[in-house]
């Protein structure tokens, strides 16, 4: 059976686009990340969380309409039904019915714990569209705790110094600031500027956080022994000049490569990461019991490799528009 | 292991060079002889072992892991260690780990049959970081920005020993350096090792102030002699047997065994390292090439012929003479030569001059029509020192070349200038175009690298990552040493020593140089 969707995304019998780079008449949004949801569309279809972040990041009127639809109700355009899935990175997968066929569009996700967001939730389908940022057997995420721990030992070996954690405004920074509350840190941690209305959002949608507090007023002595978060692009510009001998941190999944922390200056790599790794994406697949998988973007040539040896039909789409390389710091990672 | 493991994690993530040298030293300071003794040797790179190699480490992988997912994952990550270490599958990491030394024993008593079955059970037991630390210990390609003189330097931090001290004995000593520790906590006196491994650190110069020292010193008890362009060594011959050190103490013999197998006769001696033939000095890049190479390959030996140009004499046969005056270790020196025929040693000549008038007109004839780096000017009566002591050596290198050139592209620092935009690329006009002829990232003071760095910032153009291409309109008068053609460069042409001289905020970029003007400083080869 052919599938209704083609390889742009477009759910063909109603012609929506899922996560478009470019703005389109109609548009289901999995998650607000950048890379995924644009501004510019006629029409968005995504859940309440979604809705929100994109109204915060890129102003009200970022697109003609937003129709809001929760996780699990199904919503039916024209014989395509669609229903949004937790996929546990503030996010959506997005399932589609139509003609006895199912097809699911994870976005970007991931399964391991995190306070701030849904759980992810195994949705069975015949056609998985999938991410694989981290697809390689060398990605194998640790525990987050532990990585936390880490930053907390650090910290209180360096109470000179100030920690500066660069991770993404959406997502990451308020899911590290969570962790280092689960992990008993009481302290007030401090913000940079970007990350302040994200940051209320979330406690706005019911995600406490601890006290949060702009760095740009604080004075550079009182920072000494402090965690201040930060984008990774501006831990190490001149922003990060008013820190008292900063230790360089950054939450993500590439810092498991100790080469690459090395080469970007990274001084203390916590691997804290918004995607599923190696071992999540091959049981993903397997759970859904998909027959044929495409792969949106990431390390596509090991994970059809994967696919093909277990006997599934797999192929890369290659979606370029869907950032995956931390190093400048704008993209999801 | 574990305490290593945790090491070569903190050396590899720390940017600081004090706070490597720091941890190096604590390390040393609380591990137990004779772990920190085979630590060291691994990261000095003294420590090989004859079955385990990377391929072994590869075979043994692939016996658990796809080869072609293996392949893709190494390409990706490019560090066997790092590739390795996370894609192990198998984990039990409650498992105890062998001492370093244990480690050691087991990899060099091991067969090579059973080799993978314990590399393989070592990697299940260790954590992700053992794991990384054991392939980079196995293959002894560690990649984490140490070498052998941060290791010895923090030794001396540790110890209060002088690092000139710890330089001198230490081509004499073996792992796992009992001795040395135990001279290092004052537990024993220094170690007493083969006169002819024995490194002696090297009497260095000062520069000349052409301003005060011209006028103060008197040029009767000075000698004179050309600054050869290439590096210094020194040679130790003992009863046949030859070494050559770095002014840093490292061994070079192996790649230069044209001049090692061809020193006859006993001595310490002190010269400059050059390649080019009948002791004709070729350019410095030559000299980088040889250089550039751990053991050396035939061709090159044969295309780039080395030889040392001696100027001093440091132990004459097995006699320490290096309290004796200049004048008579020179001496010493000439009978030596002409005792003893050599074949890839020549003796580097005294210039005779009457006054500094006369040799500054020899270092600017010298610099100009043989490239000369300049001269050095030696008190006649000065023993030899090692360090820099004052009022002994000069150098009084060759006026530097200076080019107006203009900024192109700046990229950040690192460590302390991290969030400066200080790595600067520069150009000179080719018709109507800008070329790139060098990139420079000192000769300013902090207060002018934050002035440009602004100025980075206001005037960028375009980003490419860490680089930022800026309006072509800021001119630096750039000085260097030396102009040499390269293929490697847009340009054609290559700076040696590239430096700021001045910003020159008030020139105009069209006022700045062209391509054709820095041919008259293309050095002929």
């Amino acid at each position: 059976m052919l599938p209704f969707l083609d390889r742009d995304l477009r759910i063909k019998p109603i012609d929506v686009f899922i996560d478009p780079p470019e703005p389109k008449g109609r548009a289901i949004i999995t998650h607000g990340h950048g890379d995924h949801a644009r501004r510019g569309h006629g029409a968005v279809l995504a859940t309440p969380d979604t809705v929100a972040i994109m109204k915060t990041r890129y102003g009200e009127d970022c697109a003609g309409q937003f129709q809001e639809l929760e996780y699990g109700t199904p919503l039916d355009v024209d014989g395509v039904r669609a229903t949004f899935f937790p996929a546990r990175h503030i996010l959506a997968q997005v399932l589609m019915e139509h003609g006895g066929q199912r097809i699911v569009v994870t976005g970007d996700y991931k399964r391991g714990p995190d306070a701030t967001a849904q759980p992810f939730e195994l949705v069975r389908c015949d056609l998985l569209v999938t991410e694989a940022t981290f697809g390689l057997p060398v990605f194998q995420h640790p525990d987050p705790m532990v990585e936390i721990v880490r930053l907390l030992r650090s910290v209180r070996e360096h109470p000179e110094r100030a920690h500066v954690i660069g991770c993404y405004a959406l997502g990451k920074a308020q899911r590290v600031i969570a962790l280092l509350r689960q992990a008993g840190y009481a302290e007030p941690i401090y913000l940079h500027g970007a990350m302040l209305r994200l940051c209320a959002l979330y406690e706005e949608r019911g995600i406490p956080l601890g006290p949060l507090v702009h760095s740009t007023d604080v004075p550079k002595e009182k920072l000494r022994g402090q965690i201040v978060v930060a984008p990774p692009g501006a831990i190490k510009d001149r922003w990060s000049r008013r820190l008292p001998d900063p230790v360089l941190a950054v939450a993500s999944g590439w810092m498991s490569v100790k080469q690459r922390a090395r080469q970007s200056g990274v001084e203390l790599p916590l691997v804290i990461s918004d995607h599923v790794d190696w071992n999540e994406l091959r049981t993903t697949i397997r759970e859904t019991a998909a027959h044929t998988i495409w792969v949106t973007h990431g390390r596509e040539d090991a994970l059809v490799y994967w696919c093909q040896q277990q006997g599934l039909e797999a192929e890369p789409l290659r979606i370029v528009a869907y950032e995956d390389d931390g190093e400048d710091g704008e993209a999801s990672e | 292991m574990k305490s290593f493991a945790a090491l070569l994690e903190l050396l590899v993530l720390t940017p600081s060079r004090n706070r490597k040298i720091e941890a190096l030293a604590d390390y040393f300071a609380t591990t137990p002889d004779p772990d920190r003794g085979y630590a060291l040797a691994i990261l000095t790179g003294a420590l090989m072992f004859k079955n385990v190699k990377p391929a072994v480490l590869r075979d043994v992988v692939v016996r658990e892991v796809d080869p072609y997912l293996f392949g893709l994952s190494y390409d990706y990550v490019g560090d066997l260690g790092e590739t390795i270490a996370l894609i192990w599958p198998h984990h039990e990491t409650d498992g105890d780990l062998p001492t370093l030394s244990e480690l050691i024993e087991l990899f060099n008593t091991t067969s090579k049959g059973e080799l993978p079955d314990l590399i393989a059970s070592l990697l299940t037991r260790a954590a992700i970081n053992e794991r990384w630390a054991l392939v980079k210990l196995a293959t002894g390609a560690l990649r984490i920005g140490v070498n052998a003189r941060l290791a010895k330097t923090a030794l001396a931090e540790m110890s209060g020993k002088p690092l000139q001290e710890i330089e001198e004995v230490w081509h004499g000593l073996t792992m796992p350096y009992a001795e040395l520790f135990g001279w290092l906590s004052g537990e024993t006196g220094r170690p007493d090792i083969d006169h002819a491994a024995r490194f002696h650190p090297l009497m260095l110069s000062n520069p000349i102030d052409e301003a005060k020292d011209l006028d103060r010193l008197d040029p009767a008890v000075f000698a004179a002699e050309w600054k050869w362009d290439g590096i210094r060594v020194q040679i130790i011959g003992s009863g046949g047997r030859v070494s050559m050190f770095s002014r840093t103490g490292d061994d070079i013999a192996a790649a230069f065994p044209d001049v090692v197998e061809n020193v006859f006769g006993d001595a310490v001696l002190d010269g400059e390292l050059l390649v080019g033939h009948n002791f004709e000095p070729a350019l410095f890049n030559d000299l980088q090439q040889r250089l550039n190479r751990k053991v050396a390959i035939a061709r090159q030996v044969e295309q780039l012929p080395a030889f040392v140009r001696v100027y001093d004499m440091l132990f004459d046969g097995s006699e320490d003479i290096r309290t004796l005056p200049w004048t008579e270790r020179r001496a010493r020196l000439e009978r030596w030569f002409a005792e003893h025929p050599q074949t890839r040693l020549d003796l580097s000549e005294v210039l005779p001059f009457g006054g500094w008038d006369e040799l500054a007109e020899l270092r600017r004839t010298g610099a100009a029509e043989h490239g000369h780096e300049g001269v050095m000017v030696k008190l006649r009566t000065s023993p030899y020192v090692p360090g820099r002591p004052k009022g002994y050596w000069y150098k009084w290198k060759r006026d530097p070349n200076v080019v107006d050139a203009i900024l192109m592209y700046a990229q950040r620092g690192h460590g302390k200038r991290s969030s400066f935009y200080s790595d600067y690329t520069f150009g000179v006009w080719k018709g109507n175009e800008i070329v790139p002829i060098g990139k420079a990232y000192f000769g300013f003071t902090d207060e002018e690298l934050k002035q440009l760095d602004k100025w980075v910032r206001n005037n960028t153009v375009a980003a490419f990552g860490p680089v930022r291409e800026v309006k072509k309109e800021l001119v630096f008068e750039v000085a260097f040493d030396s102009a040499q053609q390269s293929s490697r460069h847009k340009s054609g042409v290559a700076l040696r020593f590239p430096r700021i001289n001045r910003i020159r905020w008030d020139k105009p970029a069209s006022e700045a140089n062209t391509l054709d003007d820095m041919r008259v400083f293309l050095e002929a080869t």
